[in-house]
């Protein structure tokens, strides 16, 4: 039972990312976590140790000895039917990446929280967006926290969304290093009994059983490789529906509006910003400032990165003139940095569509200051106004 | 209970390793896996890439008649160390009757890639047995040398060149290896002794706990031997104390097959194409050195029986 304010059958209480992370898995009655340590998650799979040596939580801790192990320990854990999580960071979810791959692959329907931090080298801890994009094409599905009060509803939809038989397939949710993982706020936590009514135990199927012996991994060669393919892309694809289906019973279990993508002042906007992550927050202040001042500006965040809302963004952007999408990472000889190149590509088949600026910003977990949101809306409006892209590309908050 | 056998006439005679698999003729692997499938007839079996996996596994079929998993190269212990876990809490949580858990790895899988898993696996005290298969160099993708080839041998990446002729390096000792982690029991095995190696399957099995067991494993194509003296040159692999058989059960060594006369080291390297050039007089040196490599070994391990025996 969390310590807080009681509102009605939730709590109100303050909680780092990383703990309400942490207090969504106990809440989630996880089976097996197999983690390693890293900066900035670490604090998650703290939290989950004391919770299981405490007795408040009734799992298997698995301290393995590197990230690749944590993820193939998650693999076979998964297959034998039980609830798993992981939680990592940059450098960790890199050592992984093989790994990712093959859980999407056999379906274990695994959750990771990824507090984002950037690619060395330079090392750095902050928060940059690297890590995840670099994991996009593996086959697990992404949402982006905006606050930890997402971080933590967002994890308990991951479980549902994951073990879903419409579904199977992995879960990460993305919680910005530090900022999130690391920020304290103040959010509402359900009580246990609504969380095991929306999260009942995971039913799994073909699982490893000695009574029922399968083969789970085979070689696969090229007289069936591509089927094996085309399934795993149709499931994916198909998914979708199942995952709107979740956010929105969610959305009525916790009053909290989960979507695929979140709108702010987009009905009459002629210029947006479309962000990832805690920095939807400084852009909806900065442009309801600007709008007191008349300028007819809007915000697209997105919360389900992966699949890509590709119809729900098409839909809210085609008629606006001019947007700017941020990118918290930089993508090397590619026509722009990865969420660019999504947006721009989800808008290519639409009559009407805006014009295009890439803004590269918050490195290494530089701050996303006012200022430099309210550069990336003037950048839009003056694209509008004029009806040209100056620069496709720029960095803000670079020296 | 601990079933020990005397003869093979004694073995179960069901079969859960099916026919119809691709591995080569004269290829140690199947030997090794019916013996422990018959031992664990409950086994959950965790697969690291590499020949067994490839061959028994071709999509759309199997020889495996028990739950078989392959993730990947390096990482057949950890995915081993999370199906156990997973058992473990489920059977507390749930009921769910816990499997016995095997990996089977390559000497690459086990020695190289994929030592950092086993070591932290080991270190972890899961209930698993670790098998090695080791054909002593990375046959699966064409015959590279690994930590287990041994000193002398040849193989594409350690060719017997006129400079250099084979590998120079020393092979690891991996049973210190693993016995260095506490576990409670690790064993030598060796297809040429059935009863000695289905004994020592059915003890590893019956520990709480990891063990790890060694299997020298004949590949044909890989030694360039006949195919029909794989069983011939691994019986000559013991009796020239190449491969001794041996065991540590709770921290005490023993020896299983004693030999108290070895054959000469050139019967058993004259068999196999990798050592032939060893015997050419420019390349006695590193003959020689081999030699003492497997003196040393033999005298390592009588000293390490002497003072575990004594302390125990």
């Amino acid at each position: 039972m969390a310590v807080g304010v009681q509102v009605g059958r939730q709590t109100r209480v303050g909680m780092s990312g990383n703990e309400a992370v942490a207090y969504a898995v106990k809440q989630s009655n996880v089976d097996v976590v197999a983690a390693y340590p890293i900066t900035p998650q670490t604090i998650i799979v703290e939290r989950i140790a004391e919770y299981v040596n405490n007795g408040e939580l009734n799992a298997a801790c698995v301290a393995v000895e590197s990230e690749h192990s944590a993820l193939s320990a998650c693999i076979g854990a998964s297959l034998t039917g039980a609830r798993v999580f992981t939680a990592t960071s940059s450098q960790g979810l890199a050592l992984m990446w093989e790994i990712l791959w093959i859980a999407s692959a056999m379906r274990t329907p695994i959750v990771m929280a990824l507090a984002n931090r950037a690619l060395s080298a330079p090392i750095n801890i902050h928060c940059s967006h690297d890590d995840a994009y670099a994991v996009r094409d593996a086959g697990w599905i992404q949402f982006f926290a905006e606050d930890v009060q997402e971080a933590y509803d967002l994890t308990i939809q991951a479980f549902r969304i994951a073990e879903d038989e419409r579904v199977l397939f992995p879960v990460i949710v993305n919680l910005d290093g530090f900022i999130l993982s690391h920020g304290v706020e103040a959010l509402y936590v359900l009580d246990d009994e609504s969380v095991n009514a929306f999260l009942p135990p995971r039913k799994p199927i073909n699982t490893i059983d000695v009574e029922k012996p399968m083969t789970y991994g085979p070689l696969v060669l090229y007289d069936y490789y591509m089927e094996f393919k085309r399934a795993q892309a149709e499931a994916f694809n198909n998914s979708y529906p199942a995952i709107l289906g979740i956010l929105q019973e969610y959305s009525k279990l916790s009053g909290r509006n989960y979507a695929p993508i979140k709108t702010y002042g987009m009905e009459d906007a002629e210029a947006a910003l479309v962000v990832l992550g805690s920095s939807a927050g400084t852009a909806r202040f900065v442009a309801r400032r600007l709008r007191e001042q008349g300028k007819k500006v809007g915000v697209v965040s997105l919360t389900l990165y992966r699949p890509f809302p590709r119809d729900e963004l098409a839909r809210v952007l085609r008629r606006v003139k001019s947007v700017v999408v941020m990118d918290r990472s930089y993508s090397f000889g590619s026509p722009g940095a990865q969420l660019f190149m999504d947006v721009a590509s989800a808008l290519y088949d639409e009559k009407e569509r805006p014009l295009l600026v890439n803004a590269v910003y918050g490195l290494g977990g530089r701050d996303f200051t006012a200022e430099q949101a309210e550069m990336a809306f003037r950048i839009a409006l003056e694209t509008a106004r004029s009806g040209e892209v100056k620069e496709r590309q720029v960095w803000l908050g670079v020296r | 209970m601990v079933t020990q056998i005397k003869t093979v006439k004694e073995l179960p005679r069901e079969e859960l390793f099916a026919p119809g698999h691709r591995l080569c003729a004269g290829c140690g692997v199947p030997v090794l896996v019916r013996m422990v499938l018959k031992a664990i007839p409950n086994a959950v079996i965790v697969n690291a890439t590499g020949c067994l996996e490839v061959a028994t596994t071709i999509f759309p079929y199997t020889s495996w008649r028990v739950p078989w998993v392959h993730n990947a190269f390096e990482n057949a212990a950890a995915t081993a160390a999370g199906i156990e876990a997973a058992f473990r809490i489920l059977e507390k949580k749930r009921g769910i009757k816990r499997p016995k858990v095997v990996a089977f790895g390559g000497d690459g899988g086990t020695f190289d890639i994929g030592i950092q898993a086993l070591s932290g696996a080991l270190e972890r005290g899961h209930d698993m047995l670790y098998i090695c298969y080791d054909n002593e160099a990375y046959m699966n993708t064409g015959i590279q040398r690994s930590g287990a080839t041994p000193r002398g041998a040849a193989t594409t990446t350690s060719p017997a060149g006129k400079v250099i002729p084979g590998k120079l390096e020393r092979k690891k000792n991996l049973i210190e290896i693993a016995v260095a982690h506490g576990i409670k029991y690790a064993a030598t095995l060796n297809p040429a002794y059935p009863v000695d190696m289905y004994n020592k399957i059915v003890k590893a099995a019956s520990v709480e706990g990891p063990t790890l067991l060694h299997y020298f494993c004949p590949c044909p194509t890989g030694w360039r031997s006949d195919v029909d003296k794989s069983i011939e040159i691994a019986r000559l692999a013991v009796l020239t104390r190449v491969w001794p058989l041996y065991e540590n059960d709770n921290g005490v060594y023993r020896i299983t097959v004693p030999v108290k006369t070895p054959r000469p080291v050139e019967e058993y390297l004259k068999m196999q194409g990798r050592f032939r050039h060893l015997l050419a007089p420019e390349n006695k040196w590193l003959l020689d050195q081999l030699k003492q490599d497997i003196e040393e070994n033999w005298n390592r391990l009588l000293k390490l029986v002497e003072l575990s025996q004594k302390s125990s």
